[in-house]
């Protein structure tokens, strides 16, 4: 039972990672009807960042030195996103281009993004970057489940930003602005809206999510940042698929229950030979095509997402 | 100015097209390259199975290296200790195989992809546009699972070895020493595969045409500009959506079997989603739609990386192969070829057939606009018109 209870809070602490950046795909394709590819290079951009802030301005130090780096990362991250909207996306909409080829457009700036972040983790010499986190490689055990100081960290401050999230959505100003862009965009426009300033705000959101995951995604036990870490966000679509791709809450449970998966598989692989080695790693696919296979709107999607 | 309504231009082109490729292996240059175009020309008929998915059928798909893989795999497999002579199981293969005759084998896989394409089509034909393209990412992925697990079949991360093609009078193995010399050029694998897999793209280039120009093409376009509409005109939505599905996955099979022969071994790290997005930039430079695009659009993606690596000293940024420092020449390509998808996105999304589309409509306009002054002039009583 010890057993079980350690995986399970293994997979909710990696579920968190994960719906951090399921949400930047839901807050994105809410506000702008788009869902982006280019996540996984934001990603590594904002993480590439904080290495190298870290490593050429802030070297050393204590942890204020850390978080400084966290913030040039985040400003980079949230700068490119910016510039993805503005420059790519909103072109693309106002000659009313089709999602396709929004989708692939995006496709094409992952592939630019991250192969600039593997040029840039191969010219620094190293097979994998330490972003020199606070949290090292400690452990805490509470009543008999052992957990890294880092992954406590990810549930903490997930929880945090989820919550300031969802909270942001649901009273402020801007949040009620998202959500009605997102019910009916002519209308939202119509009542003053502007949807030009909500979809930047929300690219901005997610760039920021996606770095914050970066950190934690590259932090114990995982052995460092590398050139896959980007990668590592396409995990994150079947949580936004499984929680159905319009829906916050969807995101978080989708998240959670692609962590727990992975990590009960990873837990239990012994006794799961028959499915191969390193089964875990492909348990988010096979979750999100037999969620497909039965409900092709996920769980807490709207019907009208996903069917004609 | 000839006439760009006329159809002879291209009818000239198209044969110069011809002569041309029919000298490749002849050319003392381009021999280096002939490994490289053959690759090319493999990954030219997945890039049109996948610009019928995408460019008629509006569908977005990354799952096009699992298919390609079933062909790679599935080809080797089913043809691996294939005895020409005794045309039965030969014992010596060390991975397991069937032995089945290599046309049959090409059969067989084929078949399963279509099999394995319609096992999907209640995702596929239900699935609309980019989800479909988030869906079929699940597939990516498990396909590398599969050939790092199914080792009997896949031989796992080192991959397998592709047993020989040595059919008849297209075998592409042996040759007596007379033949192996033609005008002067050694004649050999490389050579013979150029000429079969021209003739393979050849035939899936007028089949997909063929099909894309008949019924079932106007029915996928139909549906692909308004679903409504193409319904009510009677085009079943889920069943051509899933059909169209299944055919882009023969089309990829068979591509996979193509470059199987012409990298002469497969490992699964060729099948993962880089491939996927090289395939989808391959149609949008060559131009959704447009089937010879894409053709162009493999051999531009194909090709970049080798003409970089051959020529990396001329080109900017990229580093001599013993600086560990500099850009790489597959970096570098990835940099072109995903900026080209971008900026022919955003300001011609018809791909490089859409920039002729457009220069062939401007060389008429220049034209009815001459006409137009030699008229005027002759209504003015200057020339006769």
């Amino acid at each position: 039972v010890t057993r079980l209870f350690q995986f399970l809070v293994d997979g909710v602490s990696t579920g968190a990672v994960y719906a951090l950046i399921a949400l930047g795909y839901v807050i994105i394709f809410k506000a702008s009807e788009v869902v982006t590819f280019a996540h996984g290079g934001v990603l590594a951009i904002g993480g590439y960042m904080i290495w190298y802030a870290r490593d050429r301005w802030f070297k050393g130090g204590g942890q204020g030195n850390f978080w400084l780096a966290v913030m040039v990362g985040l400003l980079v991250a949230i700068a490119l996103s910016l510039v993805v909207e503005r420059l790519f996306i909103r072109r693309m909409q106002s000659k009313s281009a089709s999602i396709i080829g929004i989708c692939i457009l995006t496709l094409g700036l992952d592939v630019i993004l991250e192969t600039y972040s593997n040029y840039g983790v191969a010219s620094s010499g190293k097979e994998l970057l330490d972003l020199d986190n606070p949290w090292g490689l400690g452990a805490t055990s509470v009543l008999g489940v052992r957990v890294s100081d880092a992954r406590i960290a990810a549930l903490a401050i997930g929880t945090v930003v989820i919550t300031a999230l969802f909270l942001w959505l649901k009273y402020t100003d801007w949040g009620v602005a998202m959500r009605a862009t997102a019910t009916n965009r002519e209308a939202a426009s119509l009542m003053g809206i502007r949807l030009g300033r909500v979809s930047m705000v929300a690219w901005a959101i997610a760039g920021a999510l996606a770095t914050i995951a970066a950190i934690f995604l590259s932090a114990a036990p995982a052995p460092g940042f590398d050139g896959g870490t980007g990668r590592l966000a396409f995990k994150a679509f079947p949580a936004a698929i499984v929680g159905g791709l319009d829906s916050p809450r969807g995101a978080l449970a989708g998240g959670l229950t692609i962590g727990i998966a992975e990590s009960l598989t990873k837990g239990y692989q012994s006794n799961l030979t028959f499915l191969g080695a390193g089964f875990y790693a492909v348990v988010p696919y096979v979750v999100m095509l037999a969620v497909l296979f039965v409900r092709p709107t996920g769980m807490f999607g709207t019907k009208a997402v996903s069917r004609a | 100015v000839p006439d760009p309504r006329s159809k002879w231009p291209r009818y000239v082109g198209v044969a110069a097209l011809y002569a041309v490729a029919l000298y490749v292996p002849f050319g003392v240059e381009q021999r280096n390259w002939l490994t490289p175009l053959n690759l090319a020309m493999a990954a030219a008929v997945g890039a049109i199975g996948l610009n019928i998915l995408l460019g008629f059928a509006g569908q977005l798909s990354l799952a096009h290296p699992f298919f390609v893989a079933v062909g790679a795999y599935g080809y080797s497999f089913f043809s691996s200790g294939y005895d020409p002579v005794t045309r039965g199981v030969a014992k010596s293969d060390r991975l397991s195989g069937v032995g089945l005759h290599p046309l049959l084998s090409t059969v067989v896989v084929l078949m399963l992809a279509a099999v394995l394409g319609a096992l999907f089509s209640p995702i596929a034909g239900r699935v609309k546009g980019i989800y479909l393209g988030i869906a079929s990412l699940g597939l990516v992925f498990l396909t590398d699972h599969l050939l790092q697990n199914v080792k009997r079949v896949s031989g796992g991360f080192n991959g397998r070895r592709v047993p020989v093609y040595d059919v008849g009078f297209t075998s592409i193995e042996k040759c007596r020493p007379k033949e192996c010399i033609v005008n002067g050029v050694p004649f050999g694998q490389p050579e013979k595969l150029w000429y079969l897999l021209l003739a393979v793209v050849t035939l899936s280039f007028i089949l997909a045409r063929n099909m894309m120009r008949g019924r079932p093409g106007r029915a996928l376009q139909a549906l692909r500009d308004g679903e409504t509409p193409a319904s009510v005109m009677g085009v079943n939505l889920v069943r051509y959506r899933a059909a169209a599905f299944m055919v882009s996955a023969m089309f990829a099979a068979m591509s996979g079997v193509m470059y199987a022969l012409a990298n002469g071994n497969i490992t699964p790290a060729e099948f993962g989603v880089d491939t996927s997005v090289a395939f989808l930039a391959m149609v949008v430079i060559g131009g959704l739609g447009s089937l010879g695009g894409s053709i162009v659009g493999a051999l531009f993606v194909r090709i970049l990386p080798d003409f970089i690596t051959r020529h990396g000293e001329k080109i900017p940024f990229v580093a001599a192969a013993d600086n560990p420092n500099g850009l790489k020449p597959l970096a570098m390509a990835r940099f072109i070829y995903g900026g080209t998808v971008i900026v022919l996105l955003l300001f011609e999304d018809g791909g490089l057939a859409g920039l002729l589309r457009r220069a062939r409509r401007a060389a008429l306009r220049v034209r009815s606009s001459e006409r137009r002054v030699v008229l005027v002039r002759g209504l003015a009583g200057q020339v006769d018109p």
